[in-house]
């Protein structure tokens, strides 16, 4: 057996049927937020804001605002994941079942990756209940939205490794990504910035991630595609070889 | 008979500087019922989980049905099954997915039939569909034996199968795992109820602070270790052993109602004989007699506390 696809498709089915035993807390719940953040970002306080290169403040934010949530819940259903069978002791199983380290991360992140991705979808379709929507490059918004969603899957399989406890669990998407979202541009172009606030964003990493995404909206973007598709890749693959490390060591996993 | 399970020079070291295990060898056979028995913090769960895969050895190597548990994990790892000392389950699953998902996780393409099977052995077909967290303890036990054979392995890894479960359920249990034995199976079982070991073990092996100290067929070691203690129920109850039966290790107690002699029942020259007519020339009467078989337990403490005081 040179790859236990059955192993694969169980961990995958498994995370899956999960999601939809708690189809309230994982869609339902993030496409209320982001309606909610369509009324008063949209049509309360955008109805009176100009328009940001050309674009409808309200149509301006949409992929900000699906980033947002592909962040947060692809490191919380990723780190949950990973976490819960260790907090529970179900990850003896794992351990000693005969799958490599890189099927669990295909399973796990997989699984994770898949769900935030679904639910962007979500979140784009509801934002087109509320504002005018147009992707002019679909398939760099599909490449991106998969791109970040098992990136970000990634990240928190890490996270979900990584903790020991509930609170070190949200630590980083409470904590570190939300804020750096709310920094990065999600609601604002980084152009409308004063110096020296403008290039201090610059270091917010997920400024590029934004960015990019935003481009296959609207063509407009605060930096150039070919350094936002770098960033999202270099992201990706700094994540892929800290997991790497991950198993080779056992660190967190095994005694 | 052919080894299922070779273990040459394994040790382990945990980061705190705690020697769970010395260098330990041994040779599981091949359909037998083995039990590892010691005191807590012995090395018997650091044992198990090293060949499960799930501890990392220091040093040594495990062959598990001729393969090589780290360098040909996949192979080794579907030929075992294990049930972990603790009541670790999915509590929102149902026993059905979590026991599908177990034969999944372990390379097996699905099989209905097997599983139903497997369930209606360990009498829980009726609560397929319940939710894990709504069954008791017993029933969650049964559930991580149901989910250690869903990959149908050729053995089984049984960590104190029995704490905490009736004694009905044992008696279950303890029926299933011969059943398996039947089947081919070959079981490694540790356990504190000693009483398991010698009603199903087929060898015994002792470890003590990381150290196998004793492997042994269990009937041989019995023979070898085992004591066998004699009553007299006496006519009149005794003040005190009079100086005429000091040659006998004779104990007094029930306020001098019966004598126990414990004796060596291999041995030559076992005393009963010669100690029944010194009792009869002192006047001594005695209006029932019995014997007892010493138990594994009382073999298993007194290897233990043998093995302490050598260390003290």
């Amino acid at each position: 057996m040179s790859f236990n696809g059955y192993g694969v498709w169980a961990i995958y089915r498994f995370e899956m049927a999960r999601a939809l035993r708690t189809l309230w807390q994982s869609v339902v719940t993030p496409v209320i937020t982001t309606a909610l953040y369509f009324v008063v970002f949209g049509s309360a306080i955008g109805s009176r804001m100009t328009e940001i290169d050309g674009v409808a403040y309200g149509a301006f934010i949409v992929p900000g605002l699906i980033m947002l949530s592909l962040f947060t819940q692809s490191i919380f259903n990723a780190s949950f994941g990973i976490y819960f069978p260790k907090f529970t002791g179900t990850i003896y199983e794992l351990l000693s079942a005969p799958v490599s380290p890189l099927e669990i991360v295909i399973a796990y992140v997989g699984a994770a990756a898949t769900k935030s991705a679904v639910l962007g979808l979500i979140i784009l379709a509801t934002a087109s209940f509320f504002v005018p929507l147009q992707i002019l490059h679909p398939v760099w918004m599909l490449g991106f939205l998969i791109l970040i969603s098992t990136t970000f899957s990634l990240f928190g399989f890490i996270i979900g490794i990584w903790a020991q406890n509930f609170e070190q669990l949200q630590f980083m998407p409470m904590l570190v990504v939300t804020p750096l979202t709310f920094l990065g541009g999600a609601f604002y172009s980084i152009d409308m910035l004063p110096e020296p606030w403008r290039t201090v964003t610059l270091f917010n990493p997920v400024v590029y991630l934004i960015s990019g995404f935003r481009w296959a909206f609207y063509e407009s973007s605060d930096v150039s595609l070919a350094v936002s598709a770098s960033a999202t890749l270099g992201f990706f693959l700094l994540c892929l070889a800290v997991v790497g490390w991950i198993f080779r060591t056992g660190y967190r996993l095994k005694n | 008979m052919q080894p299922v399970i070779t273990i040459e020079g394994l040790t382990k070291t945990y980061k705190s500087g705690l020697q769970a295990l010395k260098p330990v060898d041994l040779t599981i056979r091949k359909g037998e019922i083995f039990a590892l028995l010691g005191p807590n913090g012995a090395g018997k769960t650091t044992l198990i989980s090293i060949v499960c895969g799930i501890v990392t050895p220091t040093s040594g190597r495990v062959v598990a049905d001729g393969h090589d548990i780290q360098a040909d994990y996949r192979r080794a790892r579907m030929k075992i099954g294990l049930v972990p000392q603790e009541l670790t389950t999915d509590a929102f699953e149902t026993v059905w997915a979590t026991v599908n998902f177990s034969r999944g996780l372990f390379g097996r393409p699905p099989n209905a039939a097997y599983v139903e099977q497997v369930l209606r052995d360990l009498s829980l077909w009726d609560k397929k569909d319940a939710k894990i967290m709504t069954l008791s303890g017993g029933m969650k036990r049964r559930v991580l034996i149901a989910k250690a054979l869903s990959h149908e392995p050729d053995i089984l890894f049984l960590d104190e199968p029995t704490a905490g479960v009736d004694v009905e359920l044992r008696k279950d249990m303890w029926a299933m795992v011969r059943r398996l034995r039947e089947r081919g199976v070959t079981i490694i079982l540790t356990t504190h109820y000693i009483e398991e070991a010698e009603e199903m073990a087929d060898r015994v092996g002792v470890i003590l602070k990381g150290e196998l100290i004793l492997v042994e067929d269990k009937a041989e070691l019995m023979k070898k270790l085992g004591k066998k203690t004699l009553t007299l129920h006496l006519q009149e109850p005794l003040a005190a052993l009079p100086p005429e039966l000091g040659e006998w290790s004779l104990e007094l107690r029930d306020g001098g109602e019966a004598l126990d002699y414990v004796f060596d029942s291999n041995a030559d020259r076992t005393g009963v004989p010669s100690l029944l007519r010194r009792l009869s020339d002192l006047g001594i009467g005695f209006k029932d007699l019995s014997t007892r078989q010493s138990s594994l337990e009382d073999i298993f403490v007194g290897l233990v506390h043998g093995s302490q005081a050598e260390a003290a």
